[in-house]
């Protein structure tokens, strides 16, 4: 009868047939080998919606990452094939830079030759220019609002492009500033013919983008998924992509990113929730961590009581019970004693404020602020904030055995953004912030967040932290052009901002990503970027 | 009969009013800036007035409202600030996509239901009424959200029978449903949103049919011989029209409430776009994807209560 072959008895002719389909399924495949030879590595990104493609990618760094570095490319790229040391720059499309000697506010920039956008358009110091003004210049037919928004930031220290020759630029500068060129990595050179094409529409431009980067725009679904596929014809022929096809879907709900790789309908994940670990470990998935120049911490409002007062500063810093932190995650991130990581060159031999709930009420007490009362703003959820909700609850709790007493005020990220670019005076009300930054090179890692003439609205020292020795190691850093000098120029600000307990410094994030076991090839770099091109997907 | 229909036509035009009105204020009231999620951290606050300029969004409320409106009636809703696509063709798709869903889930269920209903109905306290109770209070009291990441853990992630997430292998555009390979990714989004409005349809079936049997008027039938399918099938005519009411209301909520459902399979419907435009803070859309869904409630019971006037002639007198 059929239904005795749900037996096990009757398995090994059930078997039997299927290795006969399989058998001939693979010889059949054999014959058609191109139409199944494509790789395709599936990403499931934590970002709402798809990431702008045109060349100002927004959904902050994931757009950079996945989108921007992709179909896109810099002056200066990322050097992201290590693991075991802080990402740091390289040449991109310019091939070399250097300061002119007669004037420490113009930079010479050699373009890389031989280099062609996907649609064969010309890399030269014409497109170079003609970028600059799309992203700068109001009367430029090309300009574009949303690329200025999106871009402008990281050239904002360039006044002025003088073409030289061809392959030759001046990049002339406001102010003397040395760290120019870890400022421009991310402003993506987009292809002048393909936008003067269709006639500066970037809502066509927006259909078939063009760059120079490692993969070529191939189609969008909006909202569901963006598929790009290899340049074989990338200028660096080491970074000509190990698979035929990148697609890029974005997932915000971190259950449903588990569940498709566990399901198999993507390869790489973004950002597991610590819960999910054990879970796709258990299932074969590989999952990674490494760490990166990421602050979970908290900006104070260093201009009015109480955190005016370095004693209480100091005491919300010795509160901290960072192992304890590290454990509730899982071990998804490291304990955090200052803005860089150890690994960078930046980071000195600043003091470690170790967790001492007895120094932390000694200096409370002499502060005389008992109960401290503070009012902090967190945020709900949003890019870098890890799990925001948790973490705070036990910040606070850590606060208040000490001697605080922790107002939270959660709101959802955007308004949580508004606040920090509004800055600490047109929002009164917090004592502190929990907004997570990235510290990949020094201007935007500390200087931004410490020096007087960054102060909101100007910058993003939202804390309106002010200290003449402070701004005076920036001052100098940025005109020191020999790179070991200005490092320890750097690293002894850092040393300086960790003295001073200018932030309440809680952890640093590993960076989890989960990836089939399917991938081989990926280095996960120490940056808020990673390069896919290595990976190649066996069967 | 038309001129109830008038009347009923007539009645949507504040309705709409009212909804584009409060869409706004909500929109304006919650904090935050709507061109934040374009913006990186250090913009400038010129580079945010640059960007609000572009958008249109400097306007005074009033006038961004009246513009607006005035683009609406046309069928234009605007640009998203996102995609740079417009409104009306996103929300349009996607309300294809949620359509379709949610009409099979309220057919599905009302099917269901009926069946559930009557035979509860017409055993009442025995084991097949506690039955079928204990299903509708199983699809009342589940939340939705719960039962989908149940669905996906079990047929997707521990059977790997069904996917777990998407509309299709390669998105809605190759979408059909006429191929199992590509049909299949609706499955699971399809139970999970059928079976709360089961249990409402069921209980209300059950309640209204219940009612009706116990009305001196099925006596008279019983009395004057019916067979007792004839007798259900008399009673079941006139609970109709408020098992077709609470339809409608259940397909209306379908369309216009499935969020978390359409989020957790990454369904590409009206719920997944609201939920974006929400969370990139994409105010053209969200405000074009909140009138497209309170319209289609608005129109959906029109049609339920037009329906209903066929049923039942005595509602077009009142």
């Amino acid at each position: 009868m059929q239904s005795n072959c749900w037996r096990s008895s009757c398995w090994p002719r059930v078997r039997s047939v299927a290795t006969s389909l399989a058998l001939g399924l693979a010889l059949l495949g054999a014959a058609v080998p191109a139409a199944s030879a494509e790789t395709q590595v599936r990403v499931a990104m934590t970002a709402a919606d798809i990431p702008d493609w045109t060349g100002a990618p927004d959904q902050g760094y994931e757009g950079y990452r996945f989108v921007g570095f992709s179909l896109y490319d810099s002056l200066v790229l990322w050097d992201l094939s290590r693991s075991d040391v802080a990402a740091d720059i390289k040449p991109g499309l310019a091939e070399s830079w250097s300061i002119d000697p007669n004037d420490h506010k113009r930079w010479i920039f050699k373009l890389r030759q031989g280099v062609k956008f996907h649609d064969g358009c010309a890399w030269n110091a014409d497109a170079l220019i003609w970028n600059y003004r799309r992203t700068m210049d109001t009367t430029a037919p090309q300009y574009n609002p949303r690329h200025h928004a999106g871009q402008s930031w990281l050239i904002v220290n360039i006044a002025k492009i003088e073409k030289i020759d061809d392959y030759t630029v001046a990049l002339i500068t406001p102010i003397v500033d040395s760290l120019l060129p870890y400022e421009v990595p991310g402003w993506f050179q987009i292809s002048p013919c393909a936008v003067e094409k269709v006639h500066n529409d970037y809502a066509e431009y927006a259909k078939a983008p063009m760059g120079t980067g490692p993969y070529k725009f191939d189609k969008v679904v909006a909202h569901e998924r963006l598929e790009l596929v290899k340049n074989p014809d990338y200028w660096d022929k080491s970074r000509v992509p190990k698979h035929d096809r990148l697609v890029l879907l974005p997932m915000p709900e971190a259950s449903t990113r588990a569940a498709a790789l566990l399901a198999g309908q993507v390869d790489f994940v973004e950002a597991p929730s610590p819960d999910t670990i054990p879970k796709l470990k258990s299932a074969g998935m590989n999952i990674i961590t490494v760490p990166y120049p990421h602050n979970w911490d908290y900006q104070v409002r260093a201009d009015r009581p109480p955190f005016s007062d370095i004693r209480v500063r100091r005491a919300a810093n010795y509160a901290m019970n960072r192992a304890e932190m590290v454990e509730m995650l899982q071990g998804v991130a490291t304990e955090g004693y200052g803005k860089f990581i150890e690994s960078q060159p930046y980071y000195g031999n600043p003091v470690k404020y170790t967790y001492n709930p007895d120094k932390a009420k000694a200096l409370l007490k002499e502060a005389g602020c008992l109960p401290c009362k503070i009012t902090v703003g967190i945020s709900t959820s949003g890019s870098g904030q890890m799990q925001p909700l948790p973490m705070n609850e036990l910040v606070k709790e850590q606060l208040e055995a000490v001697g605080f007493e922790v107002t939270i005020d959660p709101i959802d990220w955007n308004s949580l953004v508004d606040v920090y670019i509004g800055g600490a005076k047109k929002y009164p009300k917090y004592d502190a912030i929990n907004v997570s930054l990235s510290s990949i090179e020094p201007l935007q890692g500390i200087m931004k967040s410490s020096m007087t003439r960054y102060q909101t609205p100007n910058g993003f020292n939202w804390g309106l932290y002010s200290n003449p020795e402070v701004d005076a190691l920036g001052e100098a850093a940025l005109a020191e052009f020999d790179t070991p000098k200005r490092n320890a120029i750097i690293a002894k600000m850092h040393e300086k901002l960790v003295d001073e307990a200018y932030e309440v410094f809680i952890v640093h994030d590993l960076n989890p990503r989960a990836l089939s076991p399917k991938l081989k090839g990926f280095v996960q770099a120490q940056s808020w970027f990673q390069d896919l091109t290595p990976i190649s997907v066996s069967p | 009969m038309w001129l109830y229909a008038a009347r009923r036509v007539l009645f949507t035009i504040p309705i709409g009013l009212g909804v584009t009105i409060i869409c706004f204020a909500l929109i304006y009231l919650a904090p935050g800036d709507p061109v934040q999620s374009l913006l990186p951290p250090d913009a400038t606050a010129n580079d945010i007035a640059q960007l609000k300029h572009y958008y249109g969004l400097d306007k005074p409320i009033p006038v961004q409202y009246i513009l607006w409106l005035g683009h609406a009636l046309t069928g234009d809703l605007g640009i998203s600030i996102q995609t740079n696509r417009p409104v009306t063709d996103e929300v349009w798709r996607a309300l294809g996509n949620t359509v379709s869903i949610a009409t099979i889930s309220a057919v599905l269920a009302m099917i269901i239901a009926l069946g559930l209903g009557i035979v509860a109905a017409t055993n009442i306290g025995g084991w097949a009424d506690r039955l079928a109770t204990a299903i509708a209070v199983f699809g009342v009291s589940v939340p939705t959200f719960w039962l989908a990441v149940v669905l996906v853990i079990v047929f997707a992630v521990q059977l790997g029978v069904l996917p777990a997430t998407g509309m299709g292998s390669k998105g809605s555009n190759t979408f059909s449903w006429f191929e199992w390979s590509e049909a299949r990714y609706a499955v699971l989004p399809i139970v999970a949103m059928t079976l709360t409005p089961l249990g409402i349809l069921m209980r209300t079936t059950r309640a209204s049919l219940a009612d009706i049997l116990s009305q001196d008027f099925i006596q008279t039938l019983r009395a004057k011989g019916l067979s007792e399918t004839a007798v259900i099938r008399h009673a079941i005519a006139n609970a109709l029209p408020q098992i077709l009411a609470m339809f409608g209301l259940q397909l209306g909520y379908l369309i216009g409430g499935s969020i978390l459902i359409e989020t957790i399979f990454t369904w590409p419907g009206t719920g997944f776009l609201l939920n974006k435009a929400i969370l990139t803070r994409d105010i053209p859309l969200l405000q074009g994807t909140i009138l497209v869904l309170a319209m289609a409630f608005v129109g959906i019971n029109l049609i339920v209560d037009l329906i209903q006037t066929l049923v039942d002639p005595r509602i077009k007198r009142i």
